[in-house]
């Protein structure tokens, strides 16, 4: 405990935090971990007594998110990727090489204590499994035999893959590297701002509407009906809040768009904030993209000289600055209103809804809380005007559509479509097709909280009223394709382990749903279920469904209700002596 | 406020606005069931047993949080409604044991929930944890309902030795990094145990009579775990 009774540097950090009160435990907490390396009593106890924040919450917040170590971790933290893609890719070999080369199990420090290895639920990097994150640097595409260069984090950073029929939300990504702000105002950027800025805010709601935007989170909600509510509620001081929580298994647009191409997503926030006038943003970026955080920030930074933020911004007379916030590894933070609980400094618990974020959100206050595509958009829309902007896609679903895609194709990235494409175009005409000598069995679509396609669905197109009348989920925009070497009930047991790591315990339907899900499933996979399983299963997941507080716990269940649609053969009983694999 | 009318179970019933579905519910004699639900605690919707459908809604609706809404039509007890309610306690009573639960136990029959319907579960089962002579806390009874947390904080005592540890199925109640109560803030008011439905929080004189302890026996007990000295 030596190393704790030197306090001065934390204390002196802390007096920096202590004015915003509890707000800022996530930030403290961050802070005092880079100090320390992890967060034993002595330290928690100081952030809650500098921040006012009772001891007993101080815990239920270090223990609620997974990247704080409340155990001794190394300065050096590998995380491996265990999601679907990473798993298929076989992540779980590359795992245990560096285990076995640094003569550690999970969640131990190692001989000199440089080392902690962890097991990590998605990435984001499912493009170039199976992936890495080494503190902060990303690795793809790591095999068993890297695992001695991964630790002494030799550069291994490949560029993802970002293509499609448009390059409009994307115009800016697959160089590598952040487009800096004159990139960004060279390719028109902020011009949509210097407009909004001569409309009425009622106007800019107005552009928004016209447009047709929709809300890219998963759930669709019409952007400016949304802006609108928030507008229109009493109270305040009001705020816009950019979600960049992306977690979704097979997800990794927002870190493409966070780490190459900031500035759009300030302008979008910008707009809003203007359109509902807020004077406060914040972006809350998920923990396990600790570059696109920094990038954030220091577009932010940039965003402020340049008179983009702050007072009287662009000579406006209008207020408006953006907080970048981290998150420390929760799932569940990408619900909007657990996401306001992390920034208020609490456990990621989603709240009751109503009320809405419109007119309760953050702090209590009339919130608007986009997805960051969602907000990538807003620029466009008003460089272009509505009309324009709908000339791309389809009457009920304008505009263009990035995707993810990842597995046995031959070439996994991020693809910029026109909403109404087919599925078949996305795969072959844009992806390249299976891989050499692969057959698609399925493809997941919306993540580990989406639903699996198959051959029959190729033709759908990717809209939202095509996608409704299938029945199947447009998601996140996640993409991930099978061929028929894949056991798809090992696919689904990964998918109810993410799913029972990640539910929050508030609710009864999830908190208890997800755990039987994952027994039965890891039953069911390891081809011994029991009488009754896909019963249980089939009442579990319905549940789940129909009775979940949030949307984590509605989603929890449909990949495997899809499955079960699907492959009914596959969930029947099979001979339980553990020998008789099949 | 102004008055709503609504449908409940085919009978109309008018509530003032803000009334929840559960209170409205009563109004037309629809017993709707709760557990995390105390009139005297902020509600948090979280056990769901309380779910009703509302006529047009995707989801189903928790009765104690959500407020009549003009014209809606609710089912408080079809089937859908009764298959969840049954699943959520057949789920609840393979990992938590509910047997000093009367009220639970009492549903569970109700409701035709089998407690075997989800064989290999983990249970959340732990130590009971006797650190000091006031109460013992045996959380392998703890449901989560979150009702001592709440009457520890701001619904009540404003003490907040309580929160919680973990997450998901592995989430407990919990002290700051898991201290015996005697050096944490608990002013040990017994607030927590007055709105623990389970026994999972029990008088420690309650618990060791049960145990067998002669009267003699429990006084010297009781004496000899002493609060620790403060650090």
């Amino acid at each position: 405990m030596d190393a704790f009774r030197d306090l001065t540097r934390l204390r002196s950090i802390l007096t920096e935090f202590a004015p915003q009160g509890r707000t800022a435990l996530l930030p403290a907490l961050h802070a005092a971990q880079h100090l320390y390396g992890w967060l034993p009593e002595a330290i928690a106890t100081e952030v809650g007594q500098a921040l006012g924040v009772p001891l007993a919450d101080v815990y239920g917040v270090i223990d609620f998110y997974t990247m704080f170590q409340r155990r001794p971790a190394g300065r050096t933290i590998i995380r491996v990727c265990e999601a679907p893609v990473c798993a298929f890719a076989g992540c779980d070999a590359v795992f245990d090489a560096v285990c076995r080369h640094l003569e550690i199990g999970p969640g131990r420090l190692n001989a000199d204590g440089v080392f902690t290895v962890e097991r990590a639920p998605c990435l984001g990097l499912c493009d170039r499994p199976p992936a890495v994150l080494v503190n902060e640097a990303a690795f793809g595409h790591v095999n068993p035999a890297q695992a001695a260069s991964l630790c002494v984090g030799s550069p291994m950073r490949l560029t993802s893959f970002v293509g499609g029929d448009i390059r409009r939300l994307t115009a800016n990504c697959g160089r590598g590297l952040p487009a800096l702000l004159s990139d960004y105002e060279a390719s028109g950027g902020y011009k949509g701002l210097k407009r909004a800025l001569q409309m009425k805010p009622e106007d800019v709601i107005g552009e928004v509407k016209a447009s047709g935007l929709v809300g890219y989170g998963g759930a669709a909600f019409p952007t400016g009906v949304k802006w609108e509510g928030a507008a229109r509620a009493p109270g305040g001081p009001k705020y816009v809040v950019c979600n960049a929580d992306e977690s979704e298994p097979g997800t990794f647009k927002d870190r493409l768009l966070l780490e190459e191409d900031p500035h759009r997503i300030i302008e979008g926030m910008v707009i809003a904030a203007y359109a509902i006038d807020a004077s406060k943003g914040y972006i809350y970026v998920r923990g396990e993209y600790p570059y696109a955080f920094r990038v954030m920030q220091e577009a932010v930074g940039a965003a402020r000289q340049a008179d983009y933020l702050g007072k009287n911004l662009l000579g406006s007379g209008f207020e408006f600055d953006i907080e970048v916030r981290l998150g420390a590894g929760a799932y569940v933070c990408g619900e909007e209103t657990a996401l306001f609980e992390s920034i208020e400094g609490k456990r990621g618990f989603p709240r009751v809804k109503p009320p809405f974020p419109t007119t309760q959100g953050l702090f209590g206050s009339p919130t608007v809380i986009n997805n960051v595509e969602t907000l990538c958009n807003v620029p466009l829309i008003l460089q272009q005007g509505a009309a324009d902007y709908r000339k791309i896609g389809t009457e009920k679903s304008p505009g263009s559509k990035l995707f993810c895609v990842s597995g046995r194709v031959q070439r996994p990235g991020l693809y910029e479509v026109p909403f109404g494409v087919t599925l078949r175009h996305l795969l072959f005409d844009l992806a390249g097709g299976l891989k050499e000598g692969c057959v698609l069995q399925a493809v997941l679509l919306g993540g580990a909280a989406g639903a699996f396609a198959t051959e029959k669905d190729l033709d759908v197109p990717m809209s939202f009223e095509g996608f409704r009348a299938a029945g199947l989920p447009l998601g996140s925009g996640a993409v991930m394709v099978f061929d028929d070497t894949a056991d798809m009930l090992d696919v689904l047991r990964r998918l109810a382990a993410f799913f029972a790591h990640e539910s929050c315990g508030k609710c009864y339907p999830c908190q208890l749903g997800t755990q039987r899900q994952y027994e039965i499933l890891e039953r069911v996979a390891a081809r011994r279920s029991l009488p009754g399983d896909a019963d249980r299963l089939a009442d579990v997941g319905w549940t789940m469904t129909d009775a979940s507080l949030c949307g984590l716990g509605q989603t929890a269940a449909l990949a495997v209700l899809s499955a079960m649609k699907l492959w009914p053969e596959i969930f029947e009983e099979k001979d339980k002596r553990p020998d008789r694999h099949v | 406020m102004s008055d709503v009318s609504l449908t409940i179970d085919g009978r109309d019933v008018t509530v003032p606005a803000g009334t929840t579905l559960l209170s409205a519910a009563q109004k037309v004699g629809a017993r709707i069931p709760t557990i995390c639900y105390h009139e005297h605690c902020t509600p948090n919707g979280l056990c769901r047993i309380c779910v009703v459908e509302v006529e047009g809604t995707r989801a189903l609706v928790p009765a104690c949080v959500a407020q009549a809404s003009e014209r809606i039509k609710v089912h408080t007890r079809n089937a859908r409604v009764e298959r969840r309610r049954r699943t959520i306690l057949e789920m609840l009573s393979s990992g938590v044991d509910l047997s000093e639960a009367p009220e639970l136990l009492e549903l569970m029959s109700e409701y035709h929930a089998d407690p075997t319907r989800f064989p290999e579960s983990e249970r959340r089962e732990q130590p009971v944890l006797d650190d000091n002579p006031m109460y013992i806390r045996d959380y392998s009874k703890c449901i989560l309902c979150w009702r001592c947390v709440q009457v520890c904080a701001d619904d009540a005592q404003f003490t907040y030795a309580l929160n919680f540890s973990g997450r998901g199925f592995a989430t407990n109640i919990s002290t700051f990094f898991e201290k015996p109560m005697p050096e944490t803030t608990c002013v040990f008011c017994g607030q927590c145990l007055g709105v623990c439905p389970t026994g999972a929080l029990k008088p420690k004189r309650e618990w060791l009579l049960e145990r067998g302890l002669a009267p003699n026996e429990i006084m010297r007990e009781t004496i000899s775990t002493k609060r620790k000295p403060k650090r």
